[in-house]
């Protein structure tokens, strides 16, 4: 297998586990907002959630397989896990480094939710808010075509969408029906201390 | 029939018998530990917070769940409005109280007794300190904790988590008290009334309290007639005896009363005249569909719409909720507001069936029962004022005298 | 033969609603968007959809009880 087709390989796989992973995020935030209709049931958006985010696994699997196998990057297992310890582009690669630690974490809370409890996995699960930015500035700083024109606008693309996404997502009403009532309940519900 | 057995010596009104004055009426505490539950056990005493739970019962799953750290709650929140028993014991017979309290710590091996008294109770927070102060018999810490005067507040988990996170809002369960309460304790959650007749009882015997009740009923409890503040009486009255025995007792002619709530905001309407054989006995109501709850019997007069006091109940209940459950705040809110358009004649159409099928709805869908209570108060009034409900709804017009502005009556 | 019931933590449930999509034999929503629950416990052909009715419950507010049924 000569280098450049290693090289395209990893480079499409990265570009495909960031559309999904984009995807992931957005259904995230769907499911946050309860967006739901006759055609679009709410059990919609958390399973499509969760089975693109397995997809996009496959993809990041091929695209770090392919990368670590290329001879041109002589990168060895070791960047794989340990972020910034690689001598190729030692800053970049280890941005994805961070971004598949935090993003196996997210999923294996995640397949394990009930035995890891409620508490554990939305602590954990906030952390995705830092994978997604860091997997787009690692796609930005990695690759040797990372500024050419399609590639800037499929980046750009999700971008857009995710922050146009997260700005509903804060400016739309807490999705909890009860969520003021129950703060003014435990304020008049206090005991004075002794 | 005042003056039984815990309201027995000075008149109440008198306020709280000291250390001495008690000991010197009543005797010393007995030193019985564990072999106090056969003695509650046969004396067949039920709680008085409202469930009605055998005592023996409840204390023995504590005591063998508890190992040395168990935890005794006295429950003197008094969070039903109507009712002021709880208050009148606190305030004039303390030491009862708390013999009671000290009895349950040793019987169940406990390492903390908590007195959780209800901060709008008038001076009953501070007579229990300075009852507390006389003692010296203590079997465990001691800690006094003011329940929020709210009506939730009385629960037995809510009382439970005031303790623990100082919110006095139920929580779900199980695990139920006498599983994890208290800092994950065994928990004893008890009325301070049954504590204080622990007090007795501990003192002259399960055949003696027994021998109080009438017919098959055991013992003697304290109920609270009213319709609200400030006209309310609380008198002491042996279980088995009647409804219109009580009213008589507490002065109150029954020729001019229409329908009783019996167990008060937590209970149920019952016309007068069926009210009045009516035995004072939780287990005898029980098996009639009724509950003897706190012991509340709240007089609606003949001259008084029961729909209009039924909707300012509602309204009350479904602002009292904790607002942790979707179908207690929305339910209860619905049903309030119906009920208003429908004590005012001013319903909109299907109001009254819809109250119903609300009622019927909520029931079991909160964390406590605190929905289940509302629902049942309310389905009690859609059979006992039928006649009126029809007559708001669909003559518009009530067949009661309109309010008196600033009546003081079903206030509260 | 298990007896399967499903128990729900009224307090954590906040009327998402994918319980009464993905258990709707057994499960409806009120007017205000929380379940309603058919009493009784769930048959056997139901078990798999109400597992996923637990499994994707967006607050874990409902469980599943087993109890052995004794003979």
């Amino acid at each position: 297998m000569n280098s450049q087709v290693l090289w395209y390989t990893t480079r499409a796989a990265g570009v495909v586990s960031l559309i999904l992973f984009t995807a992931v995020v957005i259904l995230g935030q769907l499911a946050r907002l309860r967006v739901a209709s006759a055609s679009w049931p709410r059990f919609l958006s958390a399973d499509l959630h969760r089975n693109l985010s397995l997809l996009s696994l496959v993809f990041l699997a091929i695209h770090i397989v392919t990368a670590v196998v290329d001879p041109f990057t002589s990168l060895g297992i070791a960047p794989v896990l340990v972020p910034f310890s690689s001598a190729y582009r030692r800053f970049w690669l280890g941005l994805g480094t961070l971004a598949l630690e935090i993003t196996l974490a997210l999923v294996i809370t995640s397949l394990l939710r009930t035995r890891v409890g409620l508490r554990a996995w939305r602590l954990i699960h906030w952390l995705a808010y830092a994978a997604w930015p860091i997997a787009v500035l690692h796609g930005l700083g990695t690759g040797t075509d990372a500024l050419s024109a399609w590639s800037l606008g499929v980046t750009i693309v999700c971008v857009v969408a995710v922050i146009a996404v997260t700005l509903w997502r804060l400016i739309a009403a807490p999705s909890d029906p009860l969520s003021g009532a129950r703060r003014l309940a435990v304020e008049r519900h206090r005991t004075i201390p002794q | 029939m005042t003056g039984g057995a815990l309201l027995a010596g000075p008149e109440p009104a008198l306020g709280m018998e000291g250390a001495a004055a008690h000991v010197a009426r009543l005797g010393p505490l007995p030193g019985l530990e564990r072999r106090l539950i056969g003695v509650l056990d046969r004396s067949e005493l039920r709680g008085r917070g409202g469930a009605s739970f055998p005592v023996g019962a409840k204390w023995q799953s504590i005591a063998q769940r508890s190992r040395g750290t168990a935890v005794v709650l006295a429950n003197g929140a008094e969070g039903e409005a109507l009712s002021g028993k709880d208050r009148l014991l606190m305030e004039s017979r303390p030491h009862l109280v708390i013999d009671g309290a000290f009895l349950a710590a040793r019987a169940v091996k406990a390492g903390e007794v908590i007195f959780y008294i209800g901060e709008d109770l008038g001076h009953a927070e501070e007579t229990m300190r300075r009852a507390l102060a006389e003692r010296g018999d203590a079997p465990a810490r001691v800690r006094l904790l003011a329940a929020p005067a709210r009506y939730v507040a009385g629960e037995e988990s809510a009382a439970v988590h005031c303790a623990n996170e100082g919110v006095a809002l139920p929580v779900t369960t199980p695990p139920r008290p006498y599983e994890r309460g208290v800092g994950g304790h065994p928990t004893l959650v008890q009325n301070v009334e049954t504590l204080a007749h622990v007090g007795l009882i501990a003192r002259f015997g399960d055949a003696w309290f027994r021998d109080l009740g009438r017919d098959s009923a055991a013992g003697t409890a304290l109920v609270t007639v009213s319709s609200g503040k400030p006209d309310r009486t609380v008198l002491e009255v042996a279980l088995g005896s009647s409804v219109g025995d009580a009213v008589d007792a507490a002065g109150r002619s029954v020729g001019g009363v229409g329908a009783i709530l019996l167990g008060g905001f937590f209970g149920g309407w019952v016309a007068a005249a069926e009210a009045w054989r009516l035995p004072l006995d939780s287990v005898a109501l029980r098996a009639t569909g009724r509950s003897l709850g706190c012991g509340v019997l709240g007089l609606l007069d003949n001259d008084e719409c029961g729909v209009r006091v039924t909707a300012r109940i509602a309204g009350y209940l479904a602002e009292q909720s904790a607002q942790q459950c979707g179908p207690c705040v929305f339910g209860l809110r619905a049903i309030a507001e119906a009920l208003h358009r429908i004590a005012a004649c001013r319903p909109q159409s299907h109001d009254a069936a819809r109250v119903l099928s609300w009622a019927i709805e909520v029931r079991g869908r909160g964390a406590c029962r605190h929905p289940d209570g509302a629902a049942g108060m309310v389905l009690s009034a859609f059979q006992v004022f039928d006649s009126e409900v029809t007559r708001h709804t669909q003559r518009l017009s009530c067949s009661m005298p309109p309010p008196v502005p600033g009546a003081t009556r079903w206030t509260w | 033969m298990d007896v399967v019931t499903l128990q729900f933590d009224r307090i954590r449930c906040d009327g998402h609603g994918l319980c009464a999509e993905l258990l709707p034999e057994m499960i409806r929503l009120d007017e205000w968007g929380y379940p309603i629950m058919e009493p009784g416990p769930v048959p056997e052909e139901l078990l798999p959809h109400a597992r996923q009715a637990v499994a994707k419950c967006p607050v874990l507010a409902i469980r599943m009880l087993v109890a052995k049924e004794r003979r």
